[in-house]
C-alpha cells in the first residue's frame, strides 16, 4: 500500500514537475521526436542484428577462454607453475585496463600491422578485445565457482581411485559451473551492452548507426530508441538471472 | 602376513604433530576399531592410510608394499583401498547409481553394460534397489552413507576405512548403517573404522586401539581393553564415554 503510494507520487511528480521545466520543449523534441523515432526504429534494429552477431560468436569463446585460464590458475603441480603466472599475469592485465582502451589498442593497432585480408577487419580484432577483457572477469568467476566446491568433495573422488584431471572433469567442475551460472549470466549482459564499444574503431552497430541518424536529422531520439533496443533485451535477461539467482540461493539454505 | 601394516607414520600439520609414530597391524579380514577422544588422530591417520594426506615419516605397507613413498602415483593404492566418510560426500549432481558407477566407469574403463549388473545387485543387497535413480538430497543420511559403502565396494577394494561413518546421522538411523559394516566383515572384509559406537566396536572387532595425542597406546582384542585396560588414559577415556 505504501510502495504504491509513494510510486504514483513520484510519477504524478515526474509527469507534472519536469515538463514544466523551462527547457522541456526543446528536450523533447530533440530525444523524444515521435516521427523521429518511428522513422529510424527498423534501421536501428536492422544495426543491432550485428551487435546480437558479435555477441553470439564472442559469447563462447570466451567461456572456453575464460574457463581455460581458470584451469591454468588452478593449476597445482609444480610443474604447471609457469601456466599458473601466464594465468595470473591474463586475468590482472584484461581486468586492469578499460574495456574501451583494451578495444583501441588491439582493435586498431594489429590491423595497423598491415595484414592481409581478412585479418585487418576490426570486427575480428574488435571482437578479441572484447573476448580477452571478458574472459579475465569469467575467469576468476569460474575460479571462484572451483573454489566454492567442498574439499570433502575432492577427497571422496580421490579416494576412489580417479587421477586429479578426472576429478576436476567429473566432480569438481560440473558443480562449479552450475555454481556460477547466475553470476556469467551477469557476465552476458554486460558484454552484450559493450559490443558497442566496437562502433569506436568501425563496424557500425546499433550505437553508431544512432549516431549516424543524430548527424542526419540533427535530433538525439535515435540514441533513445537505441536505449530502448538494448533494455527490450537486457530486462528480460536481467529478470533471469536474478530468478536463477534467487532459485540457488533457496536450494543451498 | 599383514594386509596392512604401518611403522612409524607420523603426520605433521605445521607445529602440531597429529600422527606422532603409528603402528599398527591389520590382517586379512580384520576389522580393526580405532578409539579415542575427538583430536586424538583417528581421522588424520585413515586419511595417510589412503594417502589423502603426505606422511612426513614412515611407512605404510599393503601386502608387503610401501605406498607412503614419496613421489610414488597415490592412485594404484586407493584403487585397492576404500574410503567412507563421516558426511558420506555423494556426488549431489549424480543419481545414487551414477555415484556408484563413476569410479568404476573412468579407472577400469568399464561399459555401463559391464558393471550394471553387479551394481545392482549391491543396491538390492543393501536394499536400495527402488533409490538407484535418486539424487543424494533426495535420500535420508542413512540412505546417503549406505549409497557411500556402495561406491566404495564397487571398486572391489582390499581394504576400506570408515571415518566416524555414523557420527552424522541421527540417532535411529545408526543402525542400518552398522547392519551393512556386519554384513561386510561376515564376508571377510578388511576393514579400519574410527568410531564412537563403543557397543558395536565391542561387539564386532578384532582388535581395538587407542589413541591418545596421535599415537596408539594401548591396543589389544575388546574384552581386554574394555574390561582390563592396562593404560589410566584408556580407563579414563572409557569411565568418560560409557558412563
Amino acid at each position: 500500500m505504501i510502495a504504491t503510494t509513494s510510486t504514483v507520487l513520484v510519477l504524478v511528480a515526474l509527469i507534472v514537475l519536469v515538463p514544466m521545466t523551462p527547457g522541456w520543449e526543446k528536450v523533447q523534441k530533440s530525444f523524444f521526436n515521435g516521427p523521429i523515432l518511428i522513422k529510424t526504429f527498423p534501421k536501428l534494429i536492422e544495426a543491432f542484428k550485428l551487435n546480437v552477431m558479435i555477441f553470439l560468436w564472442s559469447a563462447p569463446m570466451i567461456a572456453i577462454l575464460g574457463l581455460l585460464v581458470a584451469l591454468a590458475r588452478n593449476a597445482k603441480s609444480p610443474a604447471m607453475f609457469p601456466l599458473r603466472i601466464l594465468g595470473a599475469t591474463f586475468t590482472d592485465v584484461f581486468r586492469g585496463v578499460p574495456v574501451i582502451l583494451t578495444v583501441y589498442l588491439i582493435g586498431f593497432g594489429i590491423p595497423g600491422l598491415g595484414l592481409p585480408r581478412p585479418w585487418n577487419s576490426p570486427y575480428i580484432w574488435g571482437s578479441i578485445a572484447l573476448i580477452l577483457t571478458y574472459s579475465a572477469y569469467v575467469a576468476e568467476i569460474f575460479r571462484a565457482g572451483i573454489d566454492s566446491v567442498h574439499p570433502s568433495q575432492r577427497a571422496a573422488a580421490l579416494s576412489l581411485g580417479l587421477s586429479e584431471q578426472q576429478v576436476m572433469r567429473e566432480v569438481v567442475l560440473p558443480q562449479a559451473v552450475r555454481n556460477v551460472v547466475p553470476s556469467q549470466m551477469n557476465m552476458l549482459i554486460a558484454l552484450q551492452k559493450d559490443v558497442s564499444l566496437l562502433s569506436f574503431i568501425g563496424p557500425v552497430e546499433i550505437f553508431r548507426q544512432a549516431g549516424v541518424f543524430k548527424s542526419l536529422m540533427a535530433n538525439f531520439t535515435p540514441y533513445v530508441g537505441a536505449a530502448i533496443i538494448f533494455l527490450l533485451v537486457t530486462i528480460p535477461a536481467t529478470r533471469y538471472a536474478d530468478y536463477l539467482m534467487e532459485r540457488q540461493s533457496r536450494e543451498r539454505s | 602376513m599383514a594386509k596392512l601394516k604401518l611403522r612409524n607414520v607420523v603426520k605433521r600439520f605445521g607445529d602440531i604433530t597429529v600422527c606422532n609414530g603409528v603402528n599398527l597391524d591389520v590382517d586379512d579380514g580384520q576389522m580393526v576399531c580405532l578409539i579415542g577422544a575427538s583430536g586424538a588422530g583417528k581421522s588424520t591417520l585413515l586419511r595417510c592410510i589412503n594417502l589423502l594426506e603426505h606422511t612426513e615419516d614412515g611407512e605404510i605397507f599393503l601386502d608387503g608394499e610401501d605406498i607412503a613413498v614419496p613421489g610414488l602415483n597415490p592412485q594404484a593404492a586407493r584403487k585397492k583401498i576404500g574410503m567412507v566418510f563421516q558426511n558420506f560426500n555423494l556426488f549431489p549432481h549424480m543419481t545414487a547409481l551414477e555415484n556408484v558407477m563413476l569410479a568404476p566407469r573412468r579407472v577400469y574403463k568399464k561399459s555401463r553394460t559391464d558393471i550394471e549388473a553387479e551394481v545392482v545387485s549391491l543396491f538390492n543387497r543393501f536394499g536400495l534397489a527402488d533409490r538407484m535413480e535418486n539424487y543424494p538430497d533426495q535420500l535420508s543420511g542413512g540412505q546417503q552413507q549406505r549409497v557411500a559403502i556402495i561406491r566404495a565396494l564397487a571398486m572391489r577394494p582390499e581394504v576400506i576405512l570408515f571415518d566416524e561413518i555414523t557420527s552424522a546421522l541421527d540417532p535411529q538411523l545408526v543402525g542400518e548403517v552398522l547392519d551393512v559394516l556386519l554384513e561386510l566383515k561376515k564376508q571377510g572384509m578388511t576393514m579400519v573404522l574410527a568410531t564412537h559406537e563403543m557397543q558395536f566396536a565391542r561387539q564386532t572387532a578384532d582388535k581395538i586401539c587407542f589413541l591418545k595425542d596421535g599415537e596408539i597406546i594401548e591396543e589389544g582384542p575388546p574384552d581386554q581393553i574394555f574390561d582390563a585396560p592396562t593404560q589410566a588414559a584408556t580407563k579414563e577415556f572409557l569411565m568418560r564415554v560409557l558412563k
